[in-house]
């Protein structure tokens, strides 16, 4: 495996950690994680936090709810170890879950010049898709409201940033104004996630717009 | 209580001995701080109870992944509790990260588990040693009661302020853990 050299930030990895993001951001966090043991680790680290926080503070509990945790214990099934969960074919696992088991099973639309989408079922404060930009194509420069972050599953793609392989993840905020272009080697395959900014909960059919404006 | 008890090798009882002893014990210093967390994220005092029972039943039934080398009790269940309010709150799937290749070690490193105990502790200590403001800013953001606008917006303070205030305090919640870590 290629070496992962962008990373997530602490904002992010602190907002996965407390379980604050919304669902398809929390996605492109724990996709890239299962590919990068560096941002894995720091995870650990903010759940220690947050195993710290937990013992600050406490509110009473009932009898009841004790003698009702026993009953549960006593009749319901102990899981053995489940397999470990695994990815196939470049898709991670947590991925898999919203694609199906490869990238194979995707059911792409064409936005324009080659460059195809697939949009994920998510929660609707943030829109994960798959990007499939064909090898060698400039993805015309797009404006995008609020944050986007973009994880390559397959190929590359170079901008202003740098360049992005294989578990690589961009993040960009609003001012940014990029124009990717996937290398010339192999079409280069992207998660990519948007927020939508609160402020603009009432413009839902300006969302719902593919942010490539082609 | 003098020394905080060892979790730990009550857990273990509860994973290798289904121990109901040890579980009693865990549950009640572990489910009314999940209660509380539950309570600090917007739910109120019913639904916290109910998804401090849950979350405590999954700690039984799920004791088998709990791997002492990697996280300490109070962790593994923080991330249990934080997972069921993301559910229970939001009505979201939570998206996990794949396993490692390499699973809990059977027969675990006493010492790794030793280790990750004195770190917790000594990241607990540096929490409590942070100024009250730092302290209560990390809270907030760590248990989704205000998103970082929302504290910009409560305290006056610019967001970039806010941002950098709470990475200066897990700077220095670092900086303390590794101080003290060798
Ligand atoms: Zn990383």
């Amino acid at each position: 495996m290629t070496k992962i050299t962008h990373h997530l930030t602490e904002d992010l990895l602190m907002g996965y950690s407390a379980g604050t993001l919304p669902e398809a951001v929390n996605l492109i966090v724990a996709t890239h994680i299962s590919l990068c043991d560096a941002c894995r680790a720091s995870l650990d680290a903010y759940d220690a936090v947050g195993g710290v926080l937990l013992e600050r503070h406490s509110h009473e509990v009932s009898e009841a709810c004790l003698a009702g945790a026993l009953d549960m214990i006593r009749k319901g099934e102990t899981s053995a170890t489940p397999a470990p969960r695994r990815g196939c074919d470049l898709v991670p696992a947590p991925l898999a879950d919203y694609v199906g088991k490869g990238l194979s099973d995707v059911k792409w639309r064409p936005v324009g010049m080659g460059v195809k989408q697939a949009i994920l079922e998510t929660s609707p404060e943030a829109t994960a898709r798959l990007l499939y930009i064909p090898a060698g194509t400039a993805v015309p420069d797009h404006s995008h409201n609020g944050l986007e972050l973009t994880l390559v599953l397959q190929g590359a793609f170079e901008d202003a940033e740098g360049r992005f392989a294989r578990g690589d993840i961009e993040i960009a905020d609003d001012d940014l104004e990029h124009m990717p272009v996937a290398d010339i080697s192999q079409d280069c395959i992207c998660l990519a996630v948007t927020d939508a900014p609160l402020r603009f909960k009432g413009l839902l059919p300006r969302l719902a717009q593919p942010f490539l404006k082609i | 209580m003098a020394e905080s008890p060892d979790w730990t090798s009550c857990l273990i009882r509860i994973r290798d001995d289904r121990d109901e002893t040890a579980f009693v014990a865990l549950f009640r210093h572990f489910a009314p701080r999940v209660k509380a967390f539950l309570m600090r994220s917007g739910a109120d005092a019913a639904l916290a109870e109910e998804v401090a029972q849950e979350v405590m039943a999954t700690v039984w039934h799920k004791a088998a992944q709990f791997d002492p080398a990697r996280a300490s009790v109070a962790t593994w269940i923080f991330t249990i509790a934080r997972n069921r309010k993301i559910d229970a709150l939001r009505k979201q799937a939570r998206p996990e990260p794949e396993d490692l290749p390499w699973g809990p070690e059977p027969d675990p490193d006493q010492a790794d588990a030793v280790g990750l105990q004195q770190e917790m502790d000594h990241l607990g200590q540096a929490l409590a040693e942070l100024p009250d403001k730092q302290r209560e800013l990390i809270e907030k953001a760590y248990f989704g009661e205000l998103t970082h606008r929302e504290i910009a917006d409560a305290t006056g303070l610019p967001l970039g302020t806010i941002k950098s205030r709470i990475r200066l305090a897990l700077d220095r919640l670092r900086h303390a853990m590794d101080g003290r870590a060798r």
